[in-house]
């Protein structure tokens, strides 16, 4: 089986050790995220209590699936019995760009010893996800990002779910604020401070027309995983020239 | 097939939702342990990778309001001038706030 270029093969592989003070400024780095984070866990603490589900139950919702698009989407299928087959859909369309996310970050994860490679990807979301891509991208290894920004993400969407299914609507209308556009903002901001090659502005171009007419022409929530592959095929015809190991 | 939105039913639809989730959330680095990373693989990947954020994106400014647009535009034109990721957010939001006050 080891016919994988040398240095390639699994025990030849230096681990990749995650440092403490790092994972800790990590977490710090992204508070200011997590207080937005934390706006949005409100509105579903709110919006799950209005729905039926009783707040202990929102806060379980929220500190295991920790993926708000995914569990707004699940209130919307509630009723006296949610059906199973929909629900799993609808999950797994949402949430398909977990794979390609913890796929994109396997060099760096596949040198963590499995059960901390499994445990931290429990954190894995957009956010934390963007600042460890990014620095990938730049030339840095950071998944410190995607577990002490995680945990930061993480405490912020349960704290938050935790005040509104408890004490919602005393916030008002975030909206008003701009703040629903916190995630769509950084979101954005992440992507445009990566490098930006040829390769990469083409991808984007592909990826978003194909995100665009996905979102309008193809069944709900299929868009995300539309556009990623479509960018992708860009990478699996155009190839940049070979980067040098880190 | 339904689940009952009874006390143990809840639990059951959050374990459903939550398993599907951690299957994605584990999907990707567990297959590509069986995919070797040939510079073709890795080009795809992250293409791929970058697309996501933009396939987020770009749907979310056709399908919000004129503060919304606002908010993507601002961002998009300080973090290109600027490269600083929280004064682009600030103005962001600043943005949208004001176009929603105005229209």
């Amino acid at each position: 089986m080891n016919t994988v270029k040398a240095g390639r093969a699994e025990g030849e592989l230096p681990r990749y050790r995650l440092a403490p003070e790092q994972v800790r400024a990590e977490f710090v780095q992204l508070l200011p995220i997590a207080v937005f984070v934390a706006i949005f866990g409100v509105a579903f603490g709110l919006a799950a209590v209005q729905t039926g589900l009783a707040p202990w139950q929102a806060t379980l919702m929220s500190a295991t699936v920790f993926a708000g698009a995914a569990q707004f989407a699940s209130l919307g299928l509630w009723g006296s019995e949610v059906s199973l087959l929909p629900l799993m859909a609808i999950t797994l369309a949402i949430n398909s760009r977990h794979i390609l996310m913890g796929a994109a970050l396997y060099p760096m994860l596949r040198r963590v010893p499995p059960v901390r490679r499994y445990g931290l990807l429990l954190v894995l979301t957009d956010a934390n996800w963007a600042r460890s891509w990014q620095h990938y991208q730049s030339g840095r290894e950071n998944l410190e990002a995607v577990l002490g920004g995680g945990l930061a993400l993480w405490l912020a969407w349960v704290a938050g779910t935790l005040a509104g299914a408890y004490v919602g609507g005393m916030l008002g209308d975030p909206s008003a604020l701009g703040l629903d556009m916190v995630l769509g903002c950084f979101l954005l901001a992440m992507a445009l401070g990566g490098p930006r090659s040829r390769r990469v502005l083409v991808a984007w171009v592909v990826a978003g027309t194909a995100a665009v007419l996905a979102w309008r022409w193809l069944p709900p929530h299929s868009h995300v995983i539309v556009g990623a592959l479509a960018g992708g095929l860009v990478g699996l015809f155009w190839l940049e020239k070979p980067r040098h190991g880190h | 097939m339904g689940i009952e939105t009874t006390t143990p039913g809840i639990v059951a639809i959050i374990a459903v939702v939550w398993g599907v989730t951690l299957v994605t959330r584990w999907a990707g680095p567990f297959l590509m342990q069986y995919i070797p990373l040939h510079p073709r693989v890795e080009s795809f990947i992250s293409a791929m990778a970058s697309s996501v954020l933009i396939a987020i994106v770009v749907p979310l400014a056709f399908a919000g309001d004129l503060g919304a647009r606002a908010a993507l535009l601002s961002t998009a034109l300080i973090m290109l001038w600027t490269g600083r990721v929280m004064p682009a957010i600030g103005v962001g939001l600043a943005a949208a706030a004001l176009v929603r006050q105005l229209f």
